[in-house]
C-alpha cells in the first residue's frame, strides 16, 4: 500500500513537472502565435489602405478629391476594391503553366510578408508578468535574412510573368528580375558601411545601439552618420518594390501592366496587394537601419518608462515606428507622383555605374574613418 | 541654305555640371513643387451635390411651354421640325374642340410631340423657329434611361407644369432664364 502510494506520488510529481514545461511552451507559442497573427493583419489593413492613400496622395497632388464615395471620405474604398476582385472572373490562360500560374501570386505575398519576421516592432511590454518581445523573431543575422527574403520576390514576379506565356508579361518579368538583382547589389553595399559601424547583423541590436546616442537617441539615428548609405539604400528600395521611377516590371503604358498583365480576380488583387506590403515593410526596415526603428526622438525612454511605466513607453514606441513607417510610404507616393519613369538604359546605368561605384566609396570611407577613430 | 523661318533661335547646349548631373537639387525642387500642390484649391466639382454656375444660353432638354393660363402655346405648325437639323421632332396636329379652350390657347395643337433626345444636337434651332414661345431649351440636363426607346421623349413629358395649379415645378422647369432676362435688361 505505501509503496504504490509513494509511486503515485512520484508519478503526480513528474505530471506536474511536465505540466509547467507544457505550459511555458504553450504560452511561448500562444505569444509567438498571437504576435504574427497580429502583424500579418497588421500588415494587410495597412496594405490595404495603403491603396487607399496612393489614391488620395495622387488626388491631392494633382488638385483633385481622390475617393469619396464610399463611405466617410471614401475610408470603405479598399474594402470595395477588394471585393470587387474577389467577384471578379478568375482567368488562366489555355496556354499558360497552370501551376506556376498560381504559384507565381502566392509567392509574391508569402516573399512580401516573411520580412516582418525580423522587424522589431517595439521594445518589450509586460503582460501577466511576462516579457513579451514586440519582435517575432530576433535573429542574430536580421539583415541578412531580410536580403534572402527579398532576393525569393524576385521569383513571384519572374514566375509570374514567365508562366503567363505572354511575350508582354515575359519582358516584364525579365525585366523586373534584371532589375531587382542589380540593384540588391548597390542596396548590400550601401549597408556593409552601416554594418561596419554597428557589428551586428540583429535588427533589435542595431535599433537599441541608435537609443543609446544623445537628444534622447536622436543623435544616434544612423542616418547622420551614413547619409549617403541612407540615400543608396533608398534609392535600391524604391528599385526593389517597383516603385515609380523605377517601375520598369509593370510600365502600364509600355508593357500593358507588365508581368501581372494575363492576371485577373484575387490572383491580380495579389500580386498589387504584395507591392503595397512590400511597401509597407521596406518603409520599416528603413525606418528600423537608419531612423532609429521604435526609438522616440528627443525623448529618453528610460526615464519615461518610470514616469508613465514601461508598457506605455513601449508602445509609444510602436507608435514613433509607425509615425517614421507612415512618412516613408507618404514618401513613395510623394515621389511616384513627381518623377516620371527611367529609361531601362538609365535605369541599368544608375545602378551599375553610378550607385555601386558610390556605395563602393561609402563603404571604404565608412571603414577608413572606423580605423581612423579606432587607433 | 535659307532658313525657313526667320525666328528660329540657336540654343547654346552647355554641358550639364555637376550639380545638374547629380539630379538630386532638381528632384527636390520637383518634389517641392508637388507638395505645394497639396494646398491649392481643389478643382473637381462633385458633381450631383455641387453643379457647376450654368450660362444664360444654356441649351438643356426641351420644354413644351404653356401661357399664364396655363393653355399650351404650341399651334403644331412644324416649323420646329422642319428647322430641326437632326429631324429629332415629330408631330400630329389636331383641331381645338369648342370646350377645349382652357386647353389650348389657338385652334390648332399638337395631339403628338415627340422629341428622339438621342438625336437632338441640342443646337436650339426648334426654339429659334418657333413662333408662339412654345418650344424652348431648360437648363435641365443628362437625361438617363434604360432602353433607347425611354429617350423618345412624349409630349406629357415635356409639357411644362400649369403655372397656376403647379406653381413650384413650374418654376423649377421654367429655369433661371427669367432672371438672366431680367438681368441683362
Amino acid at each position: 500500500m505505501g509503496q504504490l502510494q509513494g509511486k503515485c506520488l512520484i508519478i503526480q510529481q513528474k505530471l506536474k513537472s511536465s505540466m509547467t514545461i507544457l505550459q511555458i511552451d504553450f504560452f511561448y507559442f500562444l505569444e509567438k502565435l498571437l504576435l504574427i497573427g497580429g502583424v500579418i493583419t497588421f500588415s494587410l489593413v495597412i496594405a490595404m489602405y495603403t491603396t487607399y492613400a496612393e489614391r488620395k496622395v495622387a488626388a491631392v497632388l494633382q488638385d483633385r478629391l481622390g475617393p469619396n464615395r464610399a463611405g466617410p471620405f471614401g475610408l470603405l474604398q479598399p474594402l470595395a476594391d477588394g471585393l470587387k476582385l474577389f467577384f471578379k472572373e478568375e482567368i488562366i490562360p489555355l496556354t499558360s503553366n497552370k501551376l506556376l500560374f498560381v504559384i507565381g501570386p502566392a509567392l509574391a505575398m508569402i516573399t512580401a510578408m516573411l520580412t516582418s519576421a525580423v522587424i522589431p516592432w517595439g521594445s518589450t511590454v509586460n503582460i501577466f508578468g511576462r516579457n513579451v518581445s514586440l519582435q517575432i523573431a530576433d535573429v542574430n543575422i536580421g539583415i541578412l535574412y531580410v536580403f534572402g527574403v527579398v532576393s525569393l520576390g524576385v521569383y513571384g514576379i519572374m514566375i509570374g510573368g514567365w508562366s503567363s506565356n505572354n511575350k508582354f508579361s515575359l519582358i516584364a518579368a525579365v525585366r523586373g528580375a534584371s532589375q531587382i538583382i542589380s540593384y540588391e547589389l548597390a542596396m548590400g553595399l550601401s549597408l556593409i558601411a552601416l554594418l561596419m559601424m554597428t557589428g551586428s547583423l540583429s535588427l533589435k541590436t542595431i535599433v537599441e545601439q541608435q537609443m543609446s546616442g544623445g537628444w534622447g537617441g536622436f543623435l544616434g539615428w544612423n542616418v547622420l552618420y551614413q547619409p549617403l548609405g541612407f540615400l543608396i539604400f533608398l534609392i535600391c528600395v524604391f528599385a526593389e518594390c517597383n516603385r515609380t521611377p523605377f517601375d520598369l516590371p509593370e510600365a502600364e503604358n509600355e508593357l500593358n501592366f507588365g508581368y501581372h498583365q494575363e492576371y485577373s480576380s484575387m490572383k491580380l488583387g495579389f500580386y498589387l496587394f504584395a507591392e503595397y506590403i512590400n511597401m509597407f515593410i521596406s518603409s520599416a526596415i528603413v525606418s528600423t537601419l537608419f531612423f532609429g526603428g521604435y526609438d522616440i526622438p528627443f525623448v529618453n525612454e528610460a526615464t519615461l518608462a518610470h514616469t508613465l511605466g514601461g508598457n506605455v513607453v513601449a508602445l509609444l514606441g510602436v507608435a514613433a515606428l509607425l509615425a517614421k513607417i507612415v512618412f516613408f510610404l507618404f514618401f513613395f507616393m510623394w515621389v511616384r507622383w513627381t518623377i516620371p519613369r527611367f529609361r531601362y538604359d538609365q535605369l541599368m546605368d544608375l545602378g551599375w555605374k553610378k550607385l555601386i561605384p558610390l556605395a563602393l566609396a561609402n563603404m571604404l570611407i565608412t571603414a577608413i574613418v572606423i580605423l581612423w577613430l579606432n587607433k | 541654305m535659307a532658313s525657313l523661318t526667320t525666328r528660329s533661335k540657336v540654343l547654346e547646349q552647355t554641358p550639364l555640371n555637376l550639380m545638374e548631373r547629380l539630379y538630386l537639387p532638381s528632384i527636390f525642387k520637383g518634389m517641392a513643387i508637388t507638395f505645394s500642390h497639396i494646398f491649392k484649391k481643389k478643382a473637381t466639382i462633385s458633381y450631383p451635390e455641387e453643379q457647376r454656375p450654368f450660362s444664360p444660353v444654356f441649351r438643356g432638354l426641351h420644354v413644351l411651354n404653356r401661357d399664364e393660363d396655363g393653355r399650351e402655346n404650341c399651334t403644331a405648325c412644324g416649323l420646329c421640325a422642319v428647322s430641326c437639323p437632326a429631324e429629332a421632332i415629330t408631330m400630329e396636329a389636331a383641331e381645338r374642340q369648342p370646350n377645349e379652350e382652357h386647353l389650348y390657347r389657338e385652334e390648332k395643337y399638337a395631339a403628338k410631340y415627340e422629341i428622339n433626345m438621342l438625336r437632338c444636337i441640342f443646337c436650339g434651332l426648334c426654339e429659334e423657329a418657333c413662333p408662339k414661345d412654345a418650344i424652348y431649351l431648360s437648363e435641365t440636363f443628362a437625361p438617363s434611361n434604360f432602353t433607347r426607346k425611354g429617350f423618345i421623349y412624349s409630349k406629357d413629358q415635356l409639357l411644362i407644369p400649369d403655372p397656376n395649379t403647379e406653381k413650384e415645378k413650374y418654376q423649377v422647369a421654367k429655369g433661371l432664364r427669367e432672371v438672366h432676362k431680367k438681368n441683362k435688361k
